[in-house]
């Protein structure tokens, strides 16, 4: 769906439900997921329907996703650090994650 | 990074919202000695059309343009202006007595603000088509913004769809770095163009006049354009194919991603819920709060300036933000020397000018904002249009009981990508119109906080022993 | 249904107020064969049923006057057929659950107090027993496993349960569609006389006519009274409700402040403020409501809230309903109470077939006439 221009900027080192996956500084966690091709994100607590980031700019809550252990989290407003853990997030967010 | 423990108690002026508005009415009111902090909950400053102005990859500036990198001085002078900037900072609450509930970094504060500026900006207008929830399905912001802050430049099998300069805008600056573009599918109804002629004279006088055009011959000499009347995403996984009909009959594309754009709108979130009076514009087709002169609003010390006050553009909404820091500074500071305002009007009418002609050209056909059918109306609690306009014949009369009824708004967008929806849904069944209809009473947080961030904050007294007993 | 006005058309009874109290009793009406029409305010009405916490609860309920626990806990039973009937007329399902629920306690005060208000409500003459226990952190945590160590006990009632609100307004607005009942928003009552036998109600669109009329306007009902013999004396109460995201299922009993709906999403409140402004919010209640949660459920900390809200209670002047007919304008009546969502079984179920027939129950519903104010006044 998308490439980088320039792959410019430090590597940045993530895992994406435990596979390893190489960002850039400056991006967020829903444009690493772009940037590697990872086209969806969670499925909804509704009816368990697929979704992926879809305005990037923190209004549609469709690139919501577990960071380092913490459910529901906005994955286009998230800078990536070293090492972080995301999870794709399935249905309800279980409470304690 | 500024983290919420080095937020002072109290501020003489808060901004929300870092874009053109923001950063220009923060630059003013710090130079005018005015003590102010602006929250931006982005990683960066630049808002929307100035996105990652600080930092982004993308460094031939041919590829966003001069109107991109005008925005690089806007942020350099909030930065030296002497004004608290708070980036990764998302404001949850405001309320009539300009308590400002703010997170960063996962820790909440109530900040007291003497005056606040909302220049929250606008959002992409939603556009529930079937399939619009697919994974491989976005906004063409969104490309833009991954473009702008990260460098990624659409590949594969790419289809834009919709209508506006943002539309035209993007696809230029997608071919400029080199991304491939399918096929354009313009929604924009040909008949547009009769209201839109009466104001083409104003238009022509304005700076998006030669702009625009040089925009459309840019891109058009480079990607087939279709003019469509519906439009359709289909996959069950994620998008596949996008079905399209015009005058040609129906066609389909396969697709890897669907880019969609009609317009932008006010983000009347916050505005909304701190209690600030809003009335529908039938022009722009979208709820405007209602504010004086000075961008003032019905809530006294709360101003709304930038796209948020209706949309003008990234030029004009910097001319909307210092207005609006003039006014406070001379509330706050009457001493303080401050620009004259009569040049800033000059220049704001001069931006304002095209605007009617861009409005009435690009104006969203019905068939784009009233689904029918299955089509989702409401993404975060998957509620349809059929379901609405059900319940609407039902008797229930406005969002707020349809809220109660469906749960549509009731998700974490709180209602921005389906309040303009269920309004106009309704109005259409009650054949009455989207003002008399009104919209969703919104309440905070705006923006999701957890429950132990609510739980950190002061509690006096009585309030604790409203709910102890 | 038709929005427009209906002048010309016979109706047996008028329904003054769309809240759940309103329709509860006109689904019932209309059950009983009468020609219904309710007249309700429009989308921005100050609607406490909409802003409720769900609740179908028995223990606390008859401090005070003992007959209201018994009148309670005859809707806790009516409930499960209730709620099976909207089913069946419906096909919505509004989740009524009876698990029995928990009030949770976060010292030894707040412990011994709850003990207290038990003993004495039990000790009043003619109580109901409902079997309310006081139980210890131990015994809580066997059936609720996610409560923290600052719970140091609380009580129980096998009787308490909760329901989808939202839902039952909803279901109930639905099968008054479907039975062809006319439902008429935005037709706010200014003024109701009795001529030649028949109610006349004004509305901004118009005269509604019919042979009885149920006030069920909530705190309006206050103002709408007088108008035709009757009195309802109220002092509203706000509440603010905090709200999270749909989270899968934790807990299995609602607690008084705290209960996991049936759509997954956390709903947490009863606080209890002096204000008849619901657009008003105090960040620090929510902010107390919230950190009691907490420390109730631990494993809560970082879950995200996506609303919180207040309403309006419809409370009376001693809390308890008020059901009453009026002696000079025969044909009128008044149903109003806090509680309407337990409450609503009884509503339907009981109070509309006595107004469809005419008279209320005295063996029934004496104790909640409105004269109790003036005994008590005199007394
Ligand atoms: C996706 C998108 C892309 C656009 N791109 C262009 C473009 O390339 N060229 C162009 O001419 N116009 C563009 N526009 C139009 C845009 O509205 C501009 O006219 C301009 O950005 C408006 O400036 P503003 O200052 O009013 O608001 P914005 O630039 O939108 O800035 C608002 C800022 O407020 C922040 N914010 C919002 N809510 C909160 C909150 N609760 N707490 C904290 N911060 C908050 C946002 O993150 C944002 O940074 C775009 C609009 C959108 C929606
Ligand atoms: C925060 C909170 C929590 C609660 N929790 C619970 C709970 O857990 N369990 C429980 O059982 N109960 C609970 N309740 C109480 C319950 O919500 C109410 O008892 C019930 O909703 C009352 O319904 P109603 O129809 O009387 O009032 P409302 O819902 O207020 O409806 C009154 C209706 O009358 C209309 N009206 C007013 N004036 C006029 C007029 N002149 N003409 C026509 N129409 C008019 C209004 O527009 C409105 O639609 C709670 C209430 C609140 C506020
Ligand atoms: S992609 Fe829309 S909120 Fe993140």
């Amino acid at each position: 769906m998308f490439k980088r221009l320039a792959e410019k900027g430090p590597a940045i080192s993530i895992t994406v439900d435990g596979k390893p996956v190489t960002a850039r500084a400056g991006d967020t966690v829903a444009s690493a997921l772009l940037g590697a091709g990872i086209d969806h994100c969670r499925t909804t607590p509704v009816t368990g329907a697929p979704r992926a980031p879809y305005c990037l700019m923190g209004v549609c809550f469709d690139c919501l996703v577990t960071v380092d252990g913490v459910g529901s989290r906005q994955g286009c407003l998230i800078p990536v650090r070293e090492g972080m853990k995301v999870e794709t997030q399935l249905g309800r967010r279980e409470a304690g994650r | 990074m500024i983290a919420a423990a080095d937020l002072a108690s109290s501020y003489e002026l808060v901004v929300i919202g870092g874009g053109p508005a923001g950063l220009a009415a923060a630059t003013l009111a710090a130079r005018a000695g005015v003590a102010t902090v602006l929250f931006d909950e982005n990683p960066g400053i630049g808002g929307q059309i100035y996105r990652a102005i600080t930092s982004t990859p993308v460094s031939d500036r041919a590829i966003l343009g001069k109107d991109y990198w005008d925005g690089a001085v806007l942020a350099d002078e909030a930065k030296a202006s002497g004004a608290l900037i708070a980036n990764g900072a998302t404001v949850w609450s405001l309320d009539r007595q300009r308590l400002v509930g703010v997170s960063i970094g996962g820790k909440a504060r109530v900040i007291e603000a003497g005056r606040v500026i909302i220049a929250t900006g606008s959002q992409e207008r939603p556009f529930p088509i079937p399939g619009w929830t697919l994974p491989g399905v976005m906004t063409a912001g969104a490309a833009q913004t991954a473009l702008k802050a990260q460098g990624l430049v659409v590949e594969g099998r790419t289809v834009l769809a919709g209508s506006g300069p943002l539309l035209w805008l993007l696809a230029a600056q997608t071919l400029r770095a080199g991304g491939r573009i399918a096929a354009i599918l313009d929604t924009t109804p040909r008949r547009n163009w009769l209201q839109a002629m009466f104001h083409l004279p104003d238009f022509a006088l304005s700076p998006y006049f030669a702009k625009g055009l040089a925009l459309l011959r840019e891109v058009r000499a480079k990607v087939p354009v279709h003019r469509v009347g519906t439009i359709e995403a289909v996959g069950t996984d994620r998008v596949r194919e996008v079905v399209f009909s015009g005058a040609g009959g129906t066609r389909r594309l396969p697709v890897d991603l669907l880019l969609l754009h009609q317009g932008v709108v006010p983000n009347v979130n916050l505005a909304n819920a701190a209690g600030v009076a809003h009335v529908w514009n039938d022009r722009q087709i979208c709820f405007v709060p209602v504010l004086d002169a000075d961008f003032g609003s019905s809530v006294p010390g709360i101003a709304v300036a930038g796209d948020g006050a209706g949309i003008a553009g990234g030029t004009a909404a910097a001319e909307r933000g210092r207005i609006a820091a003039i006014a406070a500074v001379r509330a706050l500071r009457p001493d303080s020397v401050v620009p004259d305002t009569q040049a800033i009007r000059q220049r704001l009418q001069r931006e304002e000018m095209g605007r009617a002609f861009l409005d009435w050209l690009n104006r969203p056909a019905d068939s784009f904002r009233l689904p029918v059918g299955d089509t989702i109306a409401c993404r975060c609690e998957e509620v349809t249009a059929q379901q609405v306009r059900e319940t609407a014949q039902m008797g229930c009369e406005g969002p707020n009981q349809m809220k109660a009824f469906l749960r549509c708004g009731m998700g974490p967008c709180q209602g921005r990508l389906c309040g303009l929806t269920v309004t106009e849904l309704i109005a259409a069944e009650r054949k009455t119109s989207p003002d008399e209809v009104g919209y969703y009473r919104l309440r905070p947080p705006v923006k999701p906080i957890t429950l132990a961030e609510l739980a950190s904050l002061p509690i006096s007294e009585v309030e604790r022993k409203a709910v102890e007993r | 249904m038709a929005i427009e006005s209906r002048a010309d058309d016979e109706f047996d009874v008028a329904v003054v107020g769309g809240g759940l109290v309103g329709v509860a009793t006109a689904w019932g009406l209309s059950r009983e064969g009468c020609r219904v029409v309710i007249l309700d305010e429009g989308d921005r009405a100050v609607r406490a049923s909409r802003g409720n916490f769900a609740l179908v609860w028995v223990q606390s309920k008859g401090l005070g006057l003992a007959p209201y626990a018994g009148w309670t806990i005859r809707s806790s039973n009516a409930w499960r057929g209730f709620s099976d009937l909207l089913k069946q007329e419906t096909g919505l399902d509004v989740s009524f659950q009876r698990p029995g629920g928990f009030h949770l306690c976060l010292s030894e005060k707040e412990l011994e107090a709850r003990a207290n208000v038990l003993k004495r409500l039990h000790n009043q003459p003619g109580i109901v027993d409902y079997k309310t226990e006081i139980l210890t952190h131990d015994q809580v945590k066997a059936m609720l496993p996610d409560i923290g160590p600052e719970v140091v006990g609380g009580s129980f009632c096998p009787l308490d349960g909760h329901v989808n609100s939202l839902r039952l307004f909803r279901t109930l607005h639905a099968a008054l569609n479907a039975r062809g009942v006319t439902y008429l928003p935005s037709h706010r009552v200014e003024a109701i006389t009795r001529e030649a036998g028949e109610f006349r109600l004004a509305t901004p669109h118009g005269e509604i006519r019919a042979a009885k009329v149920a006030l069920a306007a909530g705190n309006a009902n206050m103002r709408l009274a007088p108008m035709v013999g009757l009195e309802a004396p109220m002092r509203p109460e706000r509440g603010q409700i905090v709200v999270t995201e749909r989270l899968r299922p934790f807990l299995n009993h609602p607690v008084v402040t705290l209960r996991q709906t049936d759509e997954g999403t956390v709903m947490i409140g009863d606080s209890k403020e002096e204000s008849v402004d619901p657009s008003g919010l105090t960040i620090g209640v929510s902010a107390t409501e919230a950190e009691r949660a907490v420390r109730q459920f631990p494993l809560l900390a970082n879950v995200n809230v996506v609303r919180t809200w207040s309403a309006i209670r419809v409370m009376t002047q001693d809390g308890f309903p008020i059901y009453d007919e009026s002696q000079t304008h025969p044909g009128a009546f008044t149903v109003c109470c806090h509680s309407g969502v337990t409450l609503a079984a009884n509503h339907a179920l009981t109070i509309a077939p006595m107004i469809a027939r005419g008279a209320l129950d005295a063996s029934l519903v004496a104790p909640f006439s409105a004269r109790r104010f003036h005994v008590q006044a005199a007394g």
